[in-house]
């Protein structure tokens, strides 16, 4: 059974700079912002939008009649953010808000840089000195901005908008023992107690059967490769060099594989039931990660015979 | 509208702060998939649909409603779908189904460790992703431009939302958020965002919910009173968040009417922020005699991807009880009420 | 992203003769968010897509999804809900990196994993084991696809000058599988509208004879990764559905995802069109080429074009287009009974779809 330690958890961080191309009616409105101009779009309805729609709210028809509009405005509502976070526009307290720009129906969301900020205060753009960033292009809106004519710039037809987001991961119960069990080294499988199985790592819910594997088992450190591939491709991310043997590894006794790999010979010598046992990096540098095996190596035993091995492919 | 499909049973996992369970929900699920067929005498097998929603950007993981699958024990294989959104929209799905005919019980569930992430900042990314995503405007914020806009309106007063927090937080000592204090008391408290305080916002909540459903015919034979899906529609705003009229929720609007909500005297309502539920209230014309979010809502406690469909587990199991005759449930997904889904149930014989 | 969209669904409506005021409800399918760095893209895409002020579905079954969001289109309109549905799915690869996206390691995870060709190809290589292949199978399948994707204005890889030799001299990325014979990362989206008896009065329409899903857990003990029984349990289903008894003889062309040579095969298999093992011989004996017995992907299907996100529902499409007599250069002769199959996962996620020429 699952102790009753906090399970194990350690931050995830997904980050990706995504390179977003524009299409005809955001290029338009892109480079405008990069000039220093502000375009918004006039809808079927004859409404006026800021920042431009490329399609009809109501028809669902491109919007190409770009209409120019100023850069002051007036507040339509707003919200206070006393503690920014993480990318947003200003790194001390600000408002967030709904600026109506003269000559706009609709009104734009953005930054406010006013204590006394209020429903009906005017307000300007205020502008980056860099340009080419979209909707950043302006940094906020304020009460005495001055004014910035407009400037040349190159057509936009592509922006690239960062994203990071910090999580906190947690392993699951059973794979928080099996994860502290490798700090020890020893390999921790469970078993189902409707199917029977001896799954590793233990799960919160054995796949076949919706139930918590209980009864732990600890597994010896060799076993069989099952199948096998050979990376030989480099890609973003990657953390091992390549060429490497990706394995499914069979422990004795498990009734699932494990991935690794498998080192110590050449990649074209691993075979299908191959042999292996743990290669484990030196204790100290052990942590709560099958990692602590460096990797498989070969034992030179004879092979496991096909049939032994086939039902789990 | 007809009423082949009834709900015959719902359980949901406990609301809570922080789970140490995973992101894929498995810990939340396994117990409540088990209870939500108990209660109806069923087993994995006699379900003839599965179907459910999540979210990756809520997980921090691609494809994290995969592992989820684990908690069904899904062999022999399952006839199953998923949604990224709330699983209220599964539940439609799984709505579907039976009404074609293929199926006569499916089984819907929803989860969400919303404590895994920065939850108002991974909501940001809902928005344009080329002109305001970039800005980072988070969900509370968002929120607060659209509360300001009522009360700037007159539509409804921050001490009227004080109101509807502290009936929220008193409704069920059970709930994750169980006080009991005074609006006037809430009312002195202060910003987190001004216009909102932090009683006006739901809290941030690991949970899990599941709802059986089955044909009419067979839900009689599951349970004495089953809630009958008289009525399930939804329909989405434009995308353009700034264009939208943000305080008459025409949408919810539109699928009342489509549903028929007239004579309903109980309602659950997801409304992540207090000036929401009185935005609701008037898109859906309820009068004080409709008993409100007796659960306390998502105010009490809101698991993301499963608040819409424990809304309408909640209404069932009020018409399963006789609490009320006749009921609605409201779901609702995107930034600031763009999309929503109002359920009406009526009790069964 | 939007733009993307409206290319498939702006011809789609052209062709059905339909203006967006005459659509009931939209159904978007879409893998994962973090490809394109939006969340529920839908939400932001309701406008151009013509969904705002109507009902708006999101299905996410991984590289199934194109197929299960036709199938859940279908749905509503076999379930009485609606007469014309619009099912759009799209994936924008670009935005990001598929590779990255497919690779993300979390905490406590071995990062062995490279990519959705380095999870597969150790399950090809337990086919190749299982079934006896000859290593050139792979190549042969690889050519096929990427000559008919050569046929097909809509293919991102058109490669009418690929040869056997050209295939196995290409590099050795996850061995067994080869730079050619893997899938490109594409942008693309497909649109499909679907309608009752009604809609249908007066159109060459494709009609729906069937349509099954299954799933199966990722992993589970003894799990059969290359003949997966969600696989054969959809196939199943479908085939009685549809009143099949000898798909290889009752179906005229199938259109299966086929995201790595070697699937060809093992999906011919999977799907009861041969016994398991004998699937190489099918693709040996040249059997599903352009011009023989049961022609597989003449669109050039996966391996010519790979918006996950879309892939499914373009398989779908393709499968239409060849009963309605549409396929244009890559046609059929003929065809009345197609298939249209997507998978995804782990191989866990299967969708499918039997349409014809008449009404079942």
């Amino acid at each position: 059974m699952t102790t009753s330690e906090a399970p194990l958890s350690a931050p995830l961080d997904i980050g990706f700079d995504y390179t977003r191309s524009l299409g005809p009616t955001l290029s338009r409105f892109v480079t405008g912002l990069a000039r220093r101009r502000i375009f918004g779009a006039r809808s079927a309805d004859g409404r006026v939008h800021v920042p431009p729609p490329e399609y009809d709210p109501v028809t669902g028809a491109p919007l190409t009649d770009l209409v120019e509009v100023a850069h002051t405005g007036t507040v339509t509502t707003w919200c206070w953010q006393p503690k920014p976070l993480a990318g947003q526009p200003l790194d001390r307290p600000f408002a967030w808000a709904m600026v109506l720009l003269d000559g706009a129906d609709t009104p734009m969301l953005h930054a406010v840089d006013a204590a006394d900020v209020h429903t009906g205060m005017r307000v300007r753009a205020r502008w980056t000195t860099a340009g080419g960033n979209g909707i950043r292009d302006i940094s906020c809106f304020g009460p005495d901005e001055p004014e910035v004519p407009p400037r040349d710039a190159d057509d936009i037809t592509m922006i690239t908008t960062p994203v990071h987001l910090s999580y906190q991961h947690s392993a699951s119960p059973e794979e928080s023992r099996y994860l502290r069990g490798l700090a020890d080294g020893k390999l921790l499988g469970q078993r189902c107690p409707a199917c029977e199985k001896v799954y590793i790592p233990p799960r919160g819910a054995c796949p076949t059967d919706g139930v918590p594997t209980e009864e732990e088992i600890e597994l010896p450190d060799r076993g069989i490769v099952t199948t096998f591939c050979i990376v030989n491709v480099p890609f973003l991310g990657q953390r091992i060099t390549p060429p490497y043997v990706a394995a499914y590894i069979l422990l004795d006794g498990a009734d699932i594989e494990e991935e690794h790999l498998v080192l110590g010979c050449a990649a074209d010598e691993v075979r299908m039931g191959m042999r292996v046992a743990a290669q484990w990096r030196p204790r100290d540098e052990w942590g709560t990660t099958l990692e602590n095996i460096d990797h498989f190596r070969p034992t030179g035993e004879p092979d496991a015979p096909y049939e032994t091995f086939a039902r789990h492919l | 509208m007809s009423s082949d499909v009834a709900i015959v049973s719902f359980a949901q996992a406990p609301n809570v702060r922080a789970t140490h369970g995973t992101t894929n929900g498995v810990e939340m699920l396994v117990p409540i998939i088990q209870k939500a067929l108990a209660n109806v005498h069923l087993s994995k097998k006699d379900i003839g649909f599965w179907c459910s929603g999540s979210s990756d950007y809520l997980a921090g993981r691609a494809f994290s409603f995969i592992a989820a699958v684990d908690a069904i024990g899904a062999f022999p294989p399952i006839n199953e779908s998923h949604v990224e959104a709330d699983a209220a929209w599964a539940l439609y799905e799984a709505w579907v189904k039976i009404r074609t005919g293929e199926v006569d019980t499916a089984l819907v569930y929803g989860f969400g460790k919303s404590s895994a992430g920065q939850l108002r900042r991974v909501l940001a990314m809902q928005l344009d992703p080329y002109l305001v995503g970039p800005l980072w405007p988070d969900s509370v914020s968002v929120a607060g431009l659209q509360a300001r806009l009522g009360i700037d309106g007159r539509l409804w007063s921050e001490r009227a939302m004080a109101e509807v927090a502290a009936r929220s937080r008193a409704a069920d000592p059970g709930a994750q958020i169980h006080e009991l204090v005074t609006a006037d008391e809430l009312f002195e408290r202060p910003y987190v965002a001004d216009p909102l305080r932090a009683h006006d916002c739901a809290p941030i909540t690991d949970g899990a919910a599941v709802v059986v459903l089955a044909s009419a015919e067979r839900a009689r034979e599951l349970t004495p009173r089953p809630a009958l899906i008289t009525g399930i529609e939804h329909r989405v705003e434009s995308s353009h968040l700034t264009a939208r009229n943000l305080t008459t929720s025409p949408s919810t609007v539109a699928a009342a009417k489509a549903a028929g909500v007239d004579g309903v005297t109980l309602a659950e309502l997801h409304a992540p922020f207090t000036h929401q539920e009185i935005l609701l209230r008037q898109a859906l014309g309820l009068g004080d005699e409709v008993t409100v979010n007796p659960s306390g809502g998502a105010l009490a406690g809101n698991p993301m991807f499963a608040a819409g469909l424990a809304r309408i587990g909640e209404a069932a199991t009020r018409v399963m009880a006789g609490d009320a005759d006749r009921a609605l449930a409201h779901a609702t997904s995107g930034p600031a009420l763009q999309q929503n889904l109002v359920c009406v149930l009526e009790g069964g014989a | 992203m939007a733009g993307l969209c409206r290319e498939a669904i702006d011809r789609a409506l052209e062709d059905a003769g339909l203006s967006f005021s005459d659509i009931d409800a939209v159904v978007l399918g879409k893998a994962p968010d973090l490809f394109e760095g939006v969340m529920m893209p839908e939400l932001v895409l309701a406008d151009a897509i013509g969904a705002t002020g109507k009902p708006l579905l999101r299905v996410h079954t991984a590289g199934s999804v194109g197929g299960s969001t036709a199938n859940v289109a279908a749905s509503l309109v076999h379930g009485g809900v609606h007469s014309r549905v619009l099912a759009v799915a799209f994936e924008k690869q670009s935005e990001s990196n598929a590779m990255w996206a497919l690779s993300i390691t979390p905490p406590f995870h071995m990062p062995v994993g490279a990519g959705a060709g380095g999870y597969f190809a150790p399950h090809v290589r337990s086919y190749i084991r299982r079934s006896g292949a000859p290593d050139h199978i792979g190549a042969l399948v690889a050519v096929k696809d990427r000559r008919n994707g050569a046929r097909n204005p809509y293919a991102h890889l058109r490669q009418s000058d690929i040869t056997l030799e050209s295939v196995q001299a290409s590099a050795m990325l996850w061995d067994p599988i080869r730079y050619d014979e893997t899938c490109p990362s594409s942008d693309g989206a497909c649109a499909i509208v679907l309608g009752d008896e009604q809609a249908a009065r007066g159109r060459t329409a494709a009609w729906l004879h069937a349509t099954a899903m299954r799933t199966e857990p990722t992993t589970f003990a003894g799990r059969d990764q290359v003949n997966p029984q969600a696989g054969r349990d959809a196939a199943a289903a479908l085939w009685r559905q549809a009143g099949i008894t000898d798909p290889l003889s009752q179906v005229d062309t199938a259109e299966i995802y086929v995201p790595f040579s070697w699937f060809e095969p093992m999906w011919l298999e999977n799907l009861g069109f041969v016994e398991e093992g004998q699937g190489w011989k099918l693709t040996e004996a040249g059997e599903t080429e352009l011009g023989g017995r049961l022609p597989v992907n003449p669109s050039g299907g996966v391996l010519s074009s790979n918006p996950i996100g879309a892939s499914g529902m373009l398989r779908f499409g393709e499968a239409a287009m060849q009963v309605m007599g549409r396929a244009g250069d890559h046609q059929v002769d003929g065809a009345r009974i197609a298939l249209g199959h997507a998978y995804g996962g782990g191989s866990q996620y299967f969708s499918m779809w039997v349409v014809g020429t008449e009404m079942p």
